[in-house]
Protein backbone atom coordinates (compact mmCIF):
# COMPACT_ATOMS: atom_id res chain seq x y z
CA UNK A 1 0.00 0.00 0.00
CA UNK A 2 1.39 3.43 -0.84
CA UNK A 3 0.85 6.07 1.45
CA UNK A 4 1.46 9.77 -0.26
CA UNK A 5 4.05 11.63 1.29
CA UNK A 6 3.71 15.27 1.14
CA UNK A 7 6.77 16.68 4.51
CA UNK A 8 6.21 20.08 2.32
CA UNK A 9 3.03 20.67 2.55
CA UNK A 10 3.00 22.56 6.08
CA UNK A 11 5.06 25.18 4.37
CA UNK A 12 2.10 26.18 1.66
CA UNK A 13 0.94 29.94 2.22
CA UNK A 14 -3.01 29.71 2.56
CA UNK A 15 -4.89 33.27 1.63
CA UNK A 16 -7.78 33.25 4.12
CA UNK A 17 -8.86 36.57 3.54
CA UNK A 18 -8.35 37.06 0.21
CA UNK A 19 -7.51 40.72 -0.94
CA UNK A 20 -6.65 42.23 -4.20
CA UNK A 21 -5.64 45.29 -5.33
CA UNK A 22 -5.46 45.82 -9.12
CA UNK A 23 -2.53 43.18 -9.62
CA UNK A 24 -1.20 43.12 -5.73
CA UNK A 25 -2.31 39.80 -3.90
CA UNK A 26 -2.69 41.97 -0.32
CA UNK A 27 -4.73 38.28 1.12
CA UNK A 28 -4.28 37.79 4.94
CA UNK A 29 -2.56 34.46 4.87
CA UNK A 30 -2.20 31.76 7.59
CA UNK A 31 1.41 33.47 7.45
CA UNK A 32 0.29 36.58 8.39
CA UNK A 33 -2.03 35.10 10.86
CA UNK A 34 0.45 33.59 12.80
CA UNK A 35 2.64 36.32 12.63
CA UNK A 36 -0.06 38.50 14.41
CA UNK A 37 -0.29 35.86 16.66
CA UNK A 38 3.48 36.07 17.73
CA UNK A 39 3.02 40.35 18.09
CA UNK A 40 -0.06 38.93 19.82
CA UNK A 41 1.92 36.84 22.51
CA UNK A 42 4.55 38.91 22.94
CA UNK A 43 2.56 42.09 23.31
CA UNK A 44 0.57 40.14 25.90
CA UNK A 45 3.33 38.63 28.26
CA UNK A 46 5.28 42.25 28.65
CA UNK A 47 1.59 44.05 29.32
CA UNK A 48 0.16 41.34 31.45
CA UNK A 49 3.59 40.73 33.15
CA UNK A 50 4.43 43.58 34.46
CA UNK A 51 0.46 44.66 35.73
CA UNK A 52 0.49 43.90 38.66
CA UNK A 53 4.10 44.75 39.89
CA UNK A 54 4.74 42.42 43.19
CA UNK A 55 7.86 42.77 45.09
CA UNK A 56 7.69 38.60 44.82
CA UNK A 57 6.97 37.99 40.75
CA UNK A 58 4.17 35.60 40.00
CA UNK A 59 4.85 32.86 37.17
CA UNK A 60 4.22 35.69 34.12
CA UNK A 61 6.20 38.62 35.89
CA UNK A 62 8.96 36.32 35.97
CA UNK A 63 8.79 34.95 32.71
CA UNK A 64 8.49 38.85 31.30
CA UNK A 65 11.39 39.92 33.10
CA UNK A 66 13.45 37.08 32.50
CA UNK A 67 12.96 37.46 28.74
CA UNK A 68 13.87 41.45 29.71
CA UNK A 69 16.79 40.37 31.56
CA UNK A 70 17.99 37.80 29.32
CA UNK A 71 17.99 40.86 25.82
CA UNK A 72 19.20 43.38 28.35
CA UNK A 73 21.98 41.44 29.66
CA UNK A 74 23.28 40.47 26.00
CA UNK A 75 22.78 43.67 25.25
CA UNK A 76 25.06 44.89 27.74
CA UNK A 77 27.59 42.63 27.00
CA UNK A 78 27.62 43.04 23.27
CA UNK A 79 27.08 46.47 22.28
CA UNK A 80 26.90 48.18 26.11
CA UNK A 81 26.66 51.45 27.57
CA UNK A 82 24.04 53.85 26.50
CA UNK A 83 24.68 53.16 23.04
CA UNK A 84 23.18 49.89 23.67
CA UNK A 85 20.08 50.92 25.86
CA UNK A 86 19.00 52.90 22.58
CA UNK A 87 18.55 49.50 20.62
CA UNK A 88 17.45 47.28 23.50
CA UNK A 89 13.45 47.86 22.05
CA UNK A 90 14.13 46.67 18.91
CA UNK A 91 16.60 43.84 19.40
CA UNK A 92 13.86 42.28 22.20
CA UNK A 93 11.03 42.70 19.56
CA UNK A 94 12.73 40.93 17.24
CA UNK A 95 13.59 37.94 19.73
CA UNK A 96 10.61 37.77 21.09
CA UNK A 97 9.13 37.95 17.37
CA UNK A 98 11.44 35.32 15.93
CA UNK A 99 11.37 33.07 19.24
CA UNK A 100 7.25 33.21 19.17
CA UNK A 101 7.58 32.49 15.49
CA UNK A 102 9.84 29.20 15.86
CA UNK A 103 7.44 28.01 19.08
CA UNK A 104 4.29 28.40 17.83
CA UNK A 105 5.70 26.57 14.86
CA UNK A 106 5.95 24.04 16.76
CA UNK A 107 2.12 23.77 17.58
CA UNK A 108 1.13 20.58 15.46
CA UNK A 109 -0.98 21.85 12.54
CA UNK A 110 0.61 25.48 13.44
CA UNK A 111 2.31 27.00 10.57
CA UNK A 112 6.02 28.45 11.10
CA UNK A 113 6.51 31.67 9.39
CA UNK A 114 10.06 31.55 9.89
CA UNK A 115 10.50 28.32 8.01
CA UNK A 116 10.22 31.05 4.88
CA UNK A 117 12.99 33.04 3.54
CA UNK A 118 11.57 35.81 2.30
CA UNK A 119 10.05 36.68 5.81
CA UNK A 120 13.34 35.74 7.35
CA UNK A 121 15.20 37.90 4.12
CA UNK A 122 12.41 40.72 5.03
CA UNK A 123 14.44 40.84 8.80
CA UNK A 124 17.78 40.71 7.46
CA UNK A 125 17.65 43.29 5.15
CA UNK A 126 15.93 45.50 7.29
CA UNK A 127 18.59 45.27 9.70
CA UNK A 128 21.73 45.02 7.31
CA UNK A 129 20.26 48.62 5.70
CA UNK A 130 19.83 49.66 9.45
CA UNK A 131 22.73 48.47 10.62
CA UNK A 132 25.02 50.78 7.80
CA UNK A 133 22.60 53.59 8.01
CA UNK A 134 23.55 53.64 11.77
CA UNK A 135 27.14 53.42 10.91
CA UNK A 136 27.50 55.75 8.59
CA UNK A 137 25.37 58.34 11.02
CA UNK A 138 28.09 57.68 13.70
CA UNK A 139 31.00 57.51 11.74
CA UNK A 140 30.33 58.91 8.41
CA UNK A 141 33.32 58.70 6.03
CA UNK A 142 35.43 56.78 8.81
CA UNK A 143 32.28 54.34 8.66
CA UNK A 144 34.68 52.55 5.65
CA UNK A 145 37.58 52.11 7.44
CA UNK A 146 35.55 48.71 9.38
CA UNK A 147 36.55 47.29 5.70
CA UNK A 148 40.04 48.02 6.21
CA UNK A 149 41.76 45.21 8.68
CA UNK A 150 44.76 46.01 10.79
CA UNK A 151 48.46 45.21 10.28
CA UNK A 152 48.28 44.66 6.92
CA UNK A 153 50.85 45.23 3.86
CA UNK A 154 49.02 47.77 1.57
CA UNK A 155 49.44 45.86 -1.36
CA UNK A 156 47.60 42.68 0.19
CA UNK A 157 44.84 45.68 0.70
CA UNK A 158 44.01 45.83 -2.67
CA UNK A 159 42.60 42.13 -2.36
CA UNK A 160 41.43 42.07 0.84
CA UNK A 161 38.87 45.15 1.09
CA UNK A 162 36.95 43.80 -1.51
CA UNK A 163 37.10 40.37 -0.09
CA UNK A 164 35.89 42.46 3.20
CA UNK A 165 33.78 44.54 1.49
CA UNK A 166 31.51 40.94 0.17
CA UNK A 167 31.79 39.22 3.54
CA UNK A 168 30.22 42.15 4.68
CA UNK A 169 27.00 42.34 2.04
CA UNK A 170 27.17 38.36 2.84
CA UNK A 171 25.50 39.16 6.40
CA UNK A 172 21.77 39.70 5.12
CA UNK A 173 22.12 36.35 3.49
CA UNK A 174 23.73 34.52 6.24
CA UNK A 175 21.31 35.94 8.74
CA UNK A 176 18.37 35.19 7.15
CA UNK A 177 19.35 31.54 5.41
CA UNK A 178 20.28 30.62 8.90
CA UNK A 179 16.84 30.68 10.62
CA UNK A 180 15.05 29.67 7.29
CA UNK A 181 17.08 26.72 6.91
CA UNK A 182 17.03 25.75 10.39
CA UNK A 183 13.36 25.63 10.80
CA UNK A 184 12.65 24.58 7.11
CA UNK A 185 15.02 21.28 7.69
CA UNK A 186 13.39 20.90 11.39
CA UNK A 187 9.87 20.88 9.97
CA UNK A 188 10.79 18.73 7.21
CA UNK A 189 12.40 15.86 9.17
CA UNK A 190 9.74 16.02 11.16
CA UNK A 191 6.74 15.56 9.00
CA UNK A 192 8.69 13.19 7.16
CA UNK A 193 9.75 10.60 10.46
CA UNK A 194 5.77 11.07 11.30
CA UNK A 195 5.15 9.96 7.85
CA UNK A 196 6.84 6.68 8.46
CA UNK A 197 5.16 6.29 11.52
CA UNK A 198 1.73 5.38 9.69
CA UNK A 199 3.45 3.55 6.94
CA UNK A 200 5.75 0.95 9.01
CA UNK A 201 2.78 -0.16 10.81
CA UNK A 202 3.55 -2.06 14.19
CA UNK A 203 7.74 -0.70 13.47
CA UNK A 204 6.54 2.44 13.39
CA UNK A 205 7.48 3.04 17.16
CA UNK A 206 10.72 3.65 15.81
CA UNK A 207 10.25 6.52 13.67
CA UNK A 208 7.70 7.65 16.32
CA UNK A 209 10.73 7.58 19.13
CA UNK A 210 13.03 9.59 17.08
CA UNK A 211 10.08 12.18 16.42
CA UNK A 212 9.90 12.76 20.16
CA UNK A 213 13.60 12.76 20.38
CA UNK A 214 13.44 15.04 17.23
CA UNK A 215 10.55 17.53 19.12
CA UNK A 216 13.18 18.70 21.81
CA UNK A 217 16.05 18.85 19.81
CA UNK A 218 13.69 21.16 17.44
CA UNK A 219 12.79 23.07 20.75
CA UNK A 220 16.19 23.58 21.49
CA UNK A 221 16.85 24.72 17.91
CA UNK A 222 13.64 27.25 18.38
CA UNK A 223 15.09 29.07 21.41
CA UNK A 224 18.86 28.97 20.27
CA UNK A 225 18.10 30.25 16.48
CA UNK A 226 16.02 33.39 17.56
CA UNK A 227 19.13 33.92 20.37
CA UNK A 228 21.23 33.74 17.56
CA UNK A 229 19.55 35.69 15.41
CA UNK A 230 18.79 38.41 18.05
CA UNK A 231 23.10 38.20 19.36
CA UNK A 232 24.00 38.64 15.68
CA UNK A 233 21.73 42.10 15.42
CA UNK A 234 23.31 43.21 18.32
CA UNK A 235 27.06 42.36 17.17
CA UNK A 236 26.32 44.04 13.92
CA UNK A 237 25.09 47.10 16.04
CA UNK A 238 28.35 46.82 17.75
CA UNK A 239 30.69 46.84 14.84
CA UNK A 240 28.88 49.48 13.18
CA UNK A 241 28.96 51.77 16.61
CA UNK A 242 32.58 51.01 17.68
CA UNK A 243 34.02 50.39 14.81
CA UNK A 244 35.20 47.49 16.61
CA UNK B 1 8.00 46.98 57.58
CA UNK B 2 7.73 43.91 59.27
CA UNK B 3 5.71 42.32 56.73
CA UNK B 4 8.21 43.96 53.78
CA UNK B 5 11.37 42.37 54.78
CA UNK B 6 11.17 38.56 54.03
CA UNK B 7 9.36 39.74 50.38
CA UNK B 8 12.87 41.83 50.07
CA UNK B 9 15.19 39.01 50.98
CA UNK B 10 13.25 36.53 48.44
CA UNK B 11 13.90 39.02 45.40
CA UNK B 12 17.36 39.70 46.80
CA UNK B 13 17.70 35.79 46.94
CA UNK B 14 15.94 35.57 43.33
CA UNK B 15 18.29 38.04 41.75
CA UNK B 16 21.57 36.45 43.21
CA UNK B 17 20.25 32.77 42.01
CA UNK B 18 19.67 34.52 38.73
CA UNK B 19 22.84 35.87 38.66
CA UNK B 20 24.45 32.71 39.35
CA UNK B 21 23.00 31.18 36.73
CA UNK B 22 23.57 33.42 34.41
CA UNK B 23 27.25 33.18 35.27
CA UNK B 24 27.11 29.74 34.46
CA UNK B 25 25.47 30.08 31.47
CA UNK B 26 28.51 29.60 29.20
CA UNK B 27 29.27 26.61 30.97
CA UNK B 28 27.25 24.87 28.91
CA UNK B 29 25.99 21.55 30.09
CA UNK B 30 27.34 17.82 29.01
CA UNK B 31 23.87 16.59 27.25
CA UNK B 32 23.69 19.81 25.47
CA UNK B 33 27.18 19.42 23.68
CA UNK B 34 28.33 16.73 21.16
CA UNK B 35 25.76 15.84 18.22
CA UNK B 36 24.11 18.95 18.78
CA UNK B 37 27.40 21.26 18.60
CA UNK B 38 28.82 19.46 16.26
CA UNK B 39 25.31 19.94 13.55
CA UNK B 40 25.33 23.55 14.45
CA UNK B 41 29.01 23.64 13.33
CA UNK B 42 28.47 22.50 10.14
CA UNK B 43 25.12 24.54 9.64
CA UNK B 44 27.06 27.42 9.69
CA UNK B 45 29.93 26.59 7.74
CA UNK B 46 28.44 25.40 5.31
CA UNK B 47 25.68 27.87 5.35
CA UNK B 48 28.81 30.46 5.06
CA UNK B 49 30.34 28.93 2.53
CA UNK B 50 27.52 28.61 0.19
CA UNK B 51 26.46 31.79 0.87
CA UNK B 52 29.56 34.01 0.14
CA UNK B 53 29.97 31.84 -3.59
CA UNK B 54 26.17 32.94 -4.07
CA UNK B 55 26.82 36.60 -3.19
CA UNK B 56 29.82 36.75 -5.08
CA UNK B 57 28.14 35.29 -8.16
CA UNK B 58 25.79 37.77 -8.01
CA UNK B 59 27.53 41.11 -7.30
CA UNK B 60 29.68 40.07 -10.48
CA UNK B 61 26.73 39.33 -12.53
CA UNK B 62 25.01 42.66 -11.88
CA UNK B 63 28.61 44.08 -12.09
CA UNK B 64 28.44 42.86 -15.47
CA UNK B 65 25.13 43.79 -16.64
CA UNK B 66 25.81 47.39 -15.85
CA UNK B 67 29.34 48.27 -17.12
CA UNK B 68 29.09 45.27 -19.85
CA UNK B 69 32.18 44.24 -18.90
CA UNK B 70 31.01 40.75 -19.71
CA UNK B 71 32.74 37.87 -18.23
CA UNK B 72 35.31 39.25 -15.77
CA UNK B 73 32.84 40.83 -13.38
CA UNK B 74 31.77 37.37 -12.98
CA UNK B 75 34.50 35.58 -12.90
CA UNK B 76 36.59 38.15 -10.44
CA UNK B 77 33.58 38.45 -7.97
CA UNK B 78 32.94 34.93 -7.95
CA UNK B 79 36.67 34.05 -6.92
CA UNK B 80 36.67 36.88 -4.49
CA UNK B 81 33.16 35.02 -3.05
CA UNK B 82 34.60 31.92 -2.57
CA UNK B 83 37.71 33.87 -0.64
CA UNK B 84 35.39 35.31 1.56
CA UNK B 85 33.27 32.51 2.34
CA UNK B 86 36.79 30.54 2.92
CA UNK B 87 37.95 33.35 5.26
CA UNK B 88 34.51 33.43 6.89
CA UNK B 89 34.63 29.78 7.76
CA UNK B 90 38.17 30.26 8.56
CA UNK B 91 37.20 32.85 11.41
CA UNK B 92 34.25 31.25 12.57
CA UNK B 93 35.78 27.74 13.44
CA UNK B 94 39.51 29.34 14.63
CA UNK B 95 37.14 31.86 16.80
CA UNK B 96 39.13 35.09 15.63
CA UNK B 97 35.64 36.35 15.35
CA UNK B 98 32.26 36.83 12.67
CA UNK B 99 33.23 40.09 12.03
CA UNK B 100 34.31 41.96 8.82
CA UNK B 101 37.65 42.66 9.97
CA UNK B 102 39.38 41.91 13.11
CA UNK B 103 40.38 44.36 15.29
CA UNK B 104 38.77 42.93 18.83
CA UNK B 105 40.43 43.62 22.04
CA UNK B 106 40.78 40.08 23.79
CA UNK B 107 39.03 41.51 26.66
CA UNK B 108 35.42 41.12 24.64
CA UNK B 109 35.97 37.98 22.80
CA UNK B 110 34.46 36.07 25.26
CA UNK B 111 30.90 37.14 24.09
CA UNK B 112 31.53 36.86 20.65
CA UNK B 113 33.75 34.18 21.27
CA UNK B 114 31.33 31.75 23.14
CA UNK B 115 28.68 32.28 19.87
CA UNK B 116 31.73 31.66 17.50
CA UNK B 117 32.88 28.29 19.59
CA UNK B 118 29.44 26.25 20.02
CA UNK B 119 26.07 28.06 18.69
CA UNK B 120 24.96 28.30 15.56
Amino acid sequence: MAIEIHPLDQFAVKPLVPLHWGSLDFSFTNSALFMCGAVAATSALVILGSWRRDMVPGRWQSLAEMSYEFIANMIDENIGGPEGKKYFPFIFSLFMFVLFGNLFGMVPYAFTFTSHIIVTFAMAIVIFIGVTIIGIWHHGFHFLTLFVPKGVPKALLLLLVPIELLSYLIRPFTLSIRLFANMLAGHTMLAIFAAFVISMGLLGVIPLTVDIALIFLELLVAVLQAYVFAILTSLYLRDAIHLH
Amino acid sequence: MGENDPGESLKELGERLDRARRAQHPVRSPQAAGTNDALAKGWRVSIELLAAVAVGGFVGWAVDKGLGTRPWGMIIFFVLGIAAGMWNVYRAVTGLGRAVGFRRDPGDANAAGDWDEDED
